[in-house]
């Protein structure tokens, strides 16, 4: 299938996003505080693995973007390429992160565009994803003092990314701003019900809000690819 | 009669039953009368194998971060997702005896039970991932498929289900290690480095020398072990030579040679010493494999408090 130029930039970004979150959700294998989360959140990240696979083969060969593109290249939102930090930080991201996917992917799968398979495919996931992540931050916000405490603390250290993700996105024609307005209709409500409070500062971003979809990431996300990319790039050429 | 004629009576008939079932291949279930010494076996040999599937998790999640390609990394997270999976089932046939999987990741933690010395070995290169699954994956269906007949039914059920996804990650492992084989002069070398250093370690899998095995003729009568190490071994080292060749890599073992007399392969003398070592915790990552573990438990303490308050709260049953 070609794809319209506009388009490309379209799965370029949303591939990118799920490639580096199945990533950071990967650094979790062996470290998961129940032996049913190491289940859940490899699944996860598989299910994103594979949706970012289709989303980079619309656009090329998923193995040249996913590791010869340098820092700069890649377009993923901020909020996806943060530091797992604890189990709070990770099911905050997931929770911002999943609601955005779920909403999204419910537009992008009535359309008519090369998403719209992938997207009706992935909704399907990406609802799942967003069950987990309400779950936990029920459990944690409404648990103890301490998983309190802690879910307060990852809602909010994220809570500046969450503006970056309703940028739009060339060649999709989606209603952005209620998209955004539905989103955090959704937030508050789980953060209301999960006894936290809604955080209040800005929304823009590291550097200014949409700046991942332009390449200018925050300074962990260059440690992560360097060790995502090293083997491949070692061995120029290789097949495995 | 006095009470303790009538309980001895008792329980030679349950003796009786119990040798009888075990005789005719009879399944064993939790609600079934057993010997003392037949739990006891049975909970040390499952929650040992459910051990190594979450310390097993370790050497293989090295390189999910590294994999070096995008379908690469989908096999190897899908394999290490299964290995969770494994450890659920296991701890969950183990619970049926009577434990529980808290008290016995406490022994885990405390070192008081074992998981398989072969996770106690680095992966130092992404060769070693397909080493891993060729060989170690292949020792573990060796000595797993024969387990699907154990004389316990959950501990065999389970064994069933196991030895499916095994059997699946054996053959990626094979094939990963082909593409490796066939690839780059590099990748040969990675490919050939990898087999060297995970070959003894895999024959070391099978246990003791038959005559050393604690465990293995009371485990063999109770028919939850049927073959011995050493005759589990001999069939492994006969099924990995020929795919040895088929991957153009060489074994490191110069007594390796085919023995037309006894129709199987003999091979070398398996260094004793080393494998005592590792099992006492001397091995290359025994320190870090548990400190890990202990870590990623008491890291998530706080996670797990909080699903228990959170149930307690709104009324749901205790997972």
């Amino acid at each position: 299938m070609t794809t319209a130029p506009t388009t490309h930039a379209a799965a370029l970004a949303l591939g990118d996003d799920a490639l580096v979150l199945s990533h950071r959700l990967g650094e979790w294998a062996g470290n998961a505080p129940v032996l049913e989360e190491e289940v859940a959140l490899a699944n996860i990240a598989l299910d994103l693995l594979g949706q970012a696979r289709v989303l980079l083969s619309l656009v090329g060969d998923e193995d040249e973007l996913a590791y010869l593109r340098e820092e700069r290249s890649f377009r993923n939102l901020q909020l996806v390429e943060q530091p797992n930090g604890d189990f709070a930080h990770t099911l905050a991201r997931q929770l911002y992160f999943s609601t955005y996917q779920r909403l999204l992917y419910r537009e992008l799968a009535t359309g008519d565009t090369p998403l719209t398979g992938l997207a009706a495919k992935a909704v399907k996931e990406v609802a799942y994803h967003q069950d987990h992540a309400e779950h936990w931050t029920l459990r944690l916000g409404d648990g103890t003092p301490e998983s309190h405490r802690r879910m307060q603390q990852a809602c909010e250290a994220l809570w500046r990314y969450t503006g970056e993700m309703f940028q739009p996105l060339d060649g999709l024609d989606i209603d952005w701003p209620q998209l955004e307005a539905d989103w955090l209709t959704s937030v508050t409500g789980v953060l209301e019900r999960a006894t936290l409070t809604v955080p209040e500062g800005p929304r823009t971003g590291a550097w200014a809000a949409g700046a991942g979809r332009q390449g200018l990431h925050t300074e962990p996300f260059g440690r992560m690819l360097a060790e995502m990319q090293h083997l491949h790039r070692s061995h120029p050429g290789a097949t495995w | 009669m006095t009470t303790d004629t009538q309980e001895a009576e008792a329980q030679a008939a349950h003796e009786a039953a119990f040798d009888a079932a075990v005789a005719a291949e009879e399944r064993i279930e939790p609600r079934d009368w057993m010997p003392d010494a037949y739990r006891a076996s049975l909970v040390r040999q499952i929650a040992q194998h459910a051990h190594s599937e979450i310390i097993g998790m370790q050497p293989e999640a090295n390189w999910i971060t590294r994999a070096p390609t995008l379908r690469r990394k989908a096999i190897l997270m899908a394999k290490v997702q299964d290995e969770a999976g494994h450890g659920l089932y296991l701890y969950s046939a183990a619970e049926t005896l009577g434990t529980s999987r808290d008290e016995l990741l406490d022994k885990l933690h405390a070192g008081r039970q074992k998981y398989s010395s072969i996770f106690n070995y680095p992966t130092l290169t992404w060769a070693d991932v397909g080493a891993i699954g060729w060989l170690v994956d292949g020792a573990a269906i060796t000595n797993q498929v024969p387990l699907c007949r154990c004389s316990y039914g959950p501990y065999a059920r389970a064994m069933v289900r196991i030895c499916k996804e095994e059997s699946f990650h054996q053959r990626q492992g094979y094939e990963s290690l082909l593409a490796l084989s066939k690839g780059t002069p590099e990748q040969h070398a990675m490919a050939q480095d990898a087999v060297d250093r995970w070959w003894w370690p895999s024959l070391m899998m099978f246990g003791p020398p038959d005559d050393e095995s604690a465990h293995s003729a009371q485990s063999m009568a109770w028919k939850i072990k049927r073959h011995s190490n050493d005759e589990l071994r001999q069939r492994f080292v006969d099924i990995c030579v020929p795919q040895a060749e088929a991957l153009g890599l060489t074994l490191p073992d110069p007594d390796l040679r085919w023995n037309e007399e006894r129709g199987h392969y003999d091979f070398g003398p398996i260094d004793w010493t080393e494998f005592w070592d590792v099992l006492k915790g001397n091995g290359p990552c025994n320190e870090q494999r548990l400190d890990r573990r202990r870590q990623a438990h008491e890291e998530g303490a706080w996670v797990r408090e909080a699903a228990a308050a959170y149930a307690a709260k709104h009324g749901e049953a205790r997972a």
